[in-house]
């Protein structure tokens, strides 16, 4: 009895010091930060057209050039405000992939070329391609064995 | 036109994430991964390519689309050399985002110092 009261009076403390987020208005904040930073690509994507590039090519200069003023910003300590802000606004674009390349090479240069920098730039990036090249291998094995039974996706 | 698209599309998928990050525990290294691993189940029910025909880079910019830029690289190259495929194209395809993050992060870590968060 005893130790259930203070279970649930521990509860209700953890409850009421958790910060609670209004879901809303981050939601908010997310859409309009991540909308902004796909407008930007929309630019670059559109001015890469304008110059008669494929649209491959014109891809990769946004993928290019979007990576280069996030890392920039991040350079900056401009980035991490406006992940504070935005939220996943600023997480979920190729923006916030490259910043979280960018981070922590920076953070961690005191510890050295290879433990500081060349380990630490991989702490999130590492698992983002490993579990990328590993489910895209086993889908590409199924999509393998499917069109040699002759069933095309 | 493609500028609105971009925005709402973009700006929902982040919106989502929103959702995911303040109610559940995910940390933000764990939603990246999801996010690349769903882009490339995504692609590989051919969903992802004719939504991002609407969207744009409202499609492309998010992570999901990097996942998507995977899948096709490595269905290329199915197509193209059989089984060896499922080892050649992912990696290839990922290049660009992969390579520039790297090389632009390697290089800002010469250049600036670590600063302190306030």
């Amino acid at each position: 009895m005893e130790r259930e009261k203070k279970e649930k009076a521990y509860e209700q403390y953890v409850k009421e010091k958790t910060p609670v987020h209004n879901v809303w208005t981050n939601m908010a904040k997310a859409f309009v930060t991540g909308g902004a930073i796909c407008v930007i690509g929309q630019m670059i994507l559109n001015y890469c057209n304008q110059q008669g590039l494929s649209k491959e090519i014109s891809g990769a200069w946004t993928s290019v050039t979007l990576v280069f003023l996030s890392v920039l910003l991040t350079g900056f300590n401009v980035y991490y405000k406006i992940a504070n802000w935005g939220g996943a606004g600023a997480l979920v674009p190729i923006t916030g992939f490259a910043n979280s390349v960018a981070a922590p090479a920076i953070e961690y240069k005191k510890e050295g070329q290879i433990f500081g920098i060349g380990c630490k730039i991989f702490t999130i990036a590492g698992p983002v391609i490993l579990y990328g090249i590993v489910t895209s291998w086993i889908l590409g094995v199924v999509y393998y064995l499917l069109i040699k039974s002759g069933v095309t996706l | 036109m493609d500028y609105i698209n971009a925005f709402w599309v973009g700006g929902l998928i982040c919106a989502i994430v929103q959702i995911l990050l303040d109610r559940t525990k995910l940390m933000p290294g764990r939603v990246m991964v999801l996010l690349v691993c769903l882009g490339v189940v995504l692609g590989f029910f051919n969903i992802y390519e004719p939504f991002q025909n609407y969207a744009g880079a409202g499609a492309s910019v998010p992570l999901v689309g990097f996942g998507n830029v995977l899948w096709k690289g490595i269905k290329e190259a199915i197509q193209e050399y059989g089984f060896i495929g499922t080892f050649m194209g992912g990696l290839k395809a990922a290049a660009v985002g992969t390579s520039s993050a790297l090389i632009f992060g390697y290089g800002a870590s010469l250049i600036f110092e670590p600063k302190m968060k306030k």
